[in-house]
């Protein structure tokens, strides 16, 4: 059975009409093809599907579409403005904080929800944060060390 | 534009050339492609590890409404494998089943719960047999076998004797010997398996999009099981997430998603799920490792000897390089005078073991260099004063045929010691903490290709056109590792241009070269070597344009890039939109290419099995590893790694970095966590909790630093980067919970329980067994 569901994806209000059993990773990637959101285990294990509701990050293979009406949703997509990477992007991008990128998008979105909440989060917070999302190639180093300097005072690269 | 200098590419730190894609969720991986109208694709699992298989009946399930093709091992009888040699896999079970999980059947559906409901209406009739989930007992009397002429369960063994074994061991002033277990391991790269099948029938063509290392290894499997002519199959690899050998060879989910678009006339996607990805395997085999080392009185190697035995699997694989390879790199780390290696690789009722990061070599180096640390601290030399004094010379040719030409061992082994301030820490910090080290080898690419098709090993092809930008078309895959940007990077180099005017088009087979694939580190070295002959072609094609429009000599034009001019000339010479018009005269749109040949003195021994383990370049690493360990919890914490990496030379900085912090950090999750349990043929860590691959918090800080031996045969002096670290941190990490707590740890991973069982002298179950 399908309920229409009123939500905000990355900015715009939308009105879809999603099965009541259908999760967050399957309305954003199949139902809107937002495919940057990914899907690494089966279920909640490996943090790749990260995404933030109302600023907060989420495991959308866990969530079901319908429990976050009404809230704001934002997926990896939702970062670059006007085609112009975030800061936490370019430091990821720049510092290797991905090989393979398929954890990133999640990665990326953990990162984000701690910056809003903690814009200056000293090295264990950083690890916090993204203690729940796996990566198989970096070692986590540079993954760390990307999220240092977009929360640090050097201005974005150019 | 009058840049008056070129641009320097090589040697720099270099982000990714689709890091921009990566970061922004637009980088498409194959569950990611848009295929409108795509059948669900499903497969059905054996629920039995060993049996025969009496009937598989679809009638049901393909009378369920939505399913559009269902098809099983009656379909297609052919095998398939990586080794020409040794290819007894089918894509869907005939006959028997050897492992649980095996596939047996598949569906195409319009959707998913369709598919999974026709799953469960396929009935199927397996008579059971004895089955084995260990190596002794597969290889017991009397024990039924797997494969018909294959007694003993006994896929391979290897029996490599070189130098004077007997004389070295009678001359030692000490020898010891010692067995150590390594447990399973899987990649767990971070993207579960996929595969997008379309199949044109109008015209009976397929293409394919998947996950794999190697595209040209998959096409040939197609081609063979689906009995296509290979130009009517078209083979693509998008964004891969990660690979680490478990994508090396054709999987089984490949063939089966071809078979069913091609039943279904249609396009059908395939995603497993992790468990399936899980079980698809082709890890570490679970291995036996015992060494045998003599050391004469001054700390010198007179012999070695090792004893190695891997549980395989159910199906060969490539399983007989695994065994080669864990007694070819035995060789060429340290000046050992004799060798002798015995393996065996054994079948087992448990899914397929194959290439993992550092193929066959790892538990074997583990061990050893363990083995060493033991017998430096008897003879009371110091573990870096014992490796100092065994040190090879290069060039040289190891006995068993080996060409070591470039040599940082003895550089990365200062550097190590140094950094990690190793003199006043070993011995010398509180209980419970502790520091180790160990070395480790690997090859840049297998000197003799799988397929003795006469071909080059590579082939780079570049496209110039009217608009001044240079396309590399390359087979090379990359699966995060930064091949791309490799080649890219070589590209710019010899051109001297940025990345404005260069693109990398990788992995289509109807667009790009045939490549052999990433697998065994061999892309920086071969394929960038091909990349490299391809400018250096470009090059001279653009060279000679400009002498011709400025009425010089090819030899007198300088090549700037950005600017081609008479040297020392006062002409102001031309910009390169001005050459690239003189080079389309007449010729337009031009392509050149590059290739790259290993030449025959570098493929090895003349022995049998001799061409595994050779290569043209071999990369050294050694590394200090930090811990703690908790000795009520028996918890093992790295607090730091140092590592240095020999790497000839460092084409991408940035990408050596994190190819040698991701090497270092796999081998700690094999050392501490990581292990796949089957209970009965059943596996329990098939999801990333169970098998326990390591988070953040337990991942310490690896300070990396690259040495440049510079190859003589690498691009610029380029060896691998992303295998040769690895295997050094098993034991680093042993010794160093030896320093911290005074045991010896024999069996990895070193988990709490194993820990505490060593500290309180129990012997452990394991070990009775």
């Amino acid at each position: 059975m399908k309920t229409i569901l009123r939500i905000e994806v990355n900015g715009r209000p939308r009105e879809d009409a999603v099965p009541n059993n259908m999760l967050l990773i399957d309305y954003l990637r199949d139902q809107l093809g937002l495919t940057g959101s990914k899907q690494g285990c089966d279920g909640g294990e490996c943090g790749a599907c990260t995404v933030l509701v109302d600023d907060t990050p989420r495991l959308a293979c866990l969530t079901l579409a319908h429990a976050v009406a009404g809230r704001r949703v934002e997926t990896v997509e939702a970062l670059a403005r006007n085609g112009r990477l975030s800061r936490l992007q370019q430091e990821f991008h720049e510092k290797l904080g991905t090989q393979c990128g398929f954890c990133t998008p999640g990665m990326i979105m953990a990162a984000e929800g701690l910056l809003r909440r903690n814009p200056a989060p000293d090295r264990d917070a950083i690890r916090e944060a993204i203690a729940g999302n796996l990566c198989r190639c970096t070692g986590y180093v540079k993954i760390i060390e990307s999220i240092e300097a977009a929360a640090g005072g050097e201005e974005a690269p150019a | 534009m009058s840049t008056a200098s070129k641009a320097k590419a090589v040697g720099q730190r270099t982000p990714l050339v689709d890091g921009i894609e990566k970061v922004t969720g637009r980088a498409r991986f194959t569950a990611d492609m848009p295929a409108a109208g795509a059948l669900v694709g499903r497969i059905l699992r054996s629920p039995v590890d060993h049996g025969r298989i009496r009937a598989v009946d679809t009638t049901r399930a393909a009378a369920l409404p939505g399913v559009v093709a269902v098809t099983t091992g009656a379909d297609c009888p052919w095998t398939f494998g990586v080794l020409p040699i040794a290819m007894n896999e089918y894509p869907l079970a005939r006959d028997k089943v050897r492992y649980r999980g095996e596939p047996v059947a598949a569906v195409a559906a319009v959707d998913e719960a369709t598919a999974e409901a026709a799953l469960a209406l396929i009935d199927l009739d397996i008579e059971r047999l004895p089955a084995y989930f260990s190596a002794a007992k597969a290889r017991a009397p009397g024990a039924e076998p797997l494969h018909d002429k294959q007694p003993g369960n006994v896929l391979r063994e290897v029996l490599h004797d070189f130098g004077d074994i007997k004389g070295g061991f009678a001359r030692a002033a000490m020898v010891r010997e010692k067995t150590f277990h390594y447990a399973e391991v899987n990649h767990a790269q971070m993207e579960p398996h996929a595969a997008l099948a379309e199949y044109d029938a109008a015209r009976d063509m397929l293409t394919l999009h998947s996950v794999t290392q190697v595209p040209y290894y998959v096409h040939l499997m197609l081609a063979r099981c689906l009995e296509m002519d290979t130009g009517r199959i078209r083979v693509v690899k998008p964004f891969v997430g990660g690979g680490f050998g478990s994508r090396t060879e054709t999987l089984n989910f490949e063939i089966i998603t071809a078979l069913l678009a091609r039943a279904a006339g249609g396009a059908v996607r395939m995603v497993l799920s992790r468990e399936e990805t899980i079980i698809t395997h082709r890890g570490r085999p679970e291995t036996d490792v015992t060494i045998r080392i003599g050391l004469d009185e001054e700390g010198r190697f007179t012999a070695c000897e090792a004893d190695v035995v891997q549980r395989g699997g159910a199906y060969a694989g490539y399983g007989i390089v695994t065994i080669l390879y864990a007694g070819a790199l035995l060789h060429a780390l340290y000046d050992i005078p004799a060798i002798r290696y015995r393996g065996a690789r054994i079948y087992t009722n448990t899914p397929p073991c194959g290439a993992m990061r550092g193929h066959g070599t790892v538990d074997v180096r583990a061990g050893f260099e363990a083995l060493m640390d033991e017998m430096a601290a008897e003879l009371g030399l110091d573990p870096f004063d014992l490796r100092r004094r065994n040190m090879l010379e290069a060039p040289t040719e190891t006995l068993n045929g080996l060409r070591v030409e470039s040599y940082g061992l003895p550089q990365c082994l200062d550097w190590v010691e140094e950094a990690s301030g190793w003199k006043a820490k070993r011995g010398g910090l509180p209980k419970g903490r502790g520091i180790g080290m160990a070395c480790s080898h690997y090859v840049s690419g297998s000197a003799k290709p799988i397929h003795w098709t006469g071909e080059p090993h590579a082939t780079v092809n570049l496209k110039l056109d009217f608009d001044g930008s240079i396309t590399i078309l390359t087979g090379a895959s990359d699966i995060g590792q930064g091949s791309s940007t490799i080649v890219a990077q070589v590209v710019g180099e010899v051109m001297g241009l940025t990345f404005d005017r260069i693109r990398v088009v990788a992995n289509d087979s109807v667009i790009t070269p045939k490549d052999n694939g990433s697998y065994s580190s061999r892309v920086t070295f071969m394929v960038g070597n091909a990349a490299l002959a391809a400018a250096e072609n470009l090059r001279t094609v653009m060279v000679e344009a400009a002498a011709r429009k400025l009425d010089a000599r090819p030899e007198d034009i300088e090549c700037l890039g950005e600017l081609y001019r008479v040297a020392g000339g006062q002409d102001p010479g031309l910009s390169w939109h001005e050459v690239v018009k003189a080079a389309l005269e007449d010729t337009g749109t031009i392509t050149v290419k590059g290739t790259f040949t290993c030449p025959p003195e570098f493929q090895g021994g003349k022995h049998k099995g001799g061409a595994v383990g050779s290569t043209m370049g071999f990369s050294y690493a050694a590394q200090a590893v930090e811990v703690s360990v908790d000795e009520v919890t028996g918890k093992v914490t790295v607090e730091k790694v140092w590592v240095a990496q020999d790497c000839g030379f460092a084409i991408n900085p940035l990408a050596v970095e994190g190819q040698v912090q991701g090497a270092v950090w796999m081998g700690m999750g094999q050392a501490l966590y990581e292990e796949t349990r089957y209970e009965d043929g059943k596996g329990y860590a098939v999801d990333v909790l169970d098998y326990r691959i390591p988070t953040v918090l337990d991942s310490p800080d690896i300070e990396v630093k690259i040495v440049e031996s510079v190859d003589p045969n690498g691009p610029f002096g380029a060896k691998e980067a992303s295998e040769g670290g690895l295997a050094g941190f098993l034991a680093a990490v042993a010794n160093a919970v030896h320093d911290a707590v005074g045991v010896r740890m024999d069996r990895m991973p070193i988990t709490p329980d194993r820990l505490l069982d060593a500290l309180e002298n129990v012997p452990s179950k394991e070990a009775a067994e």
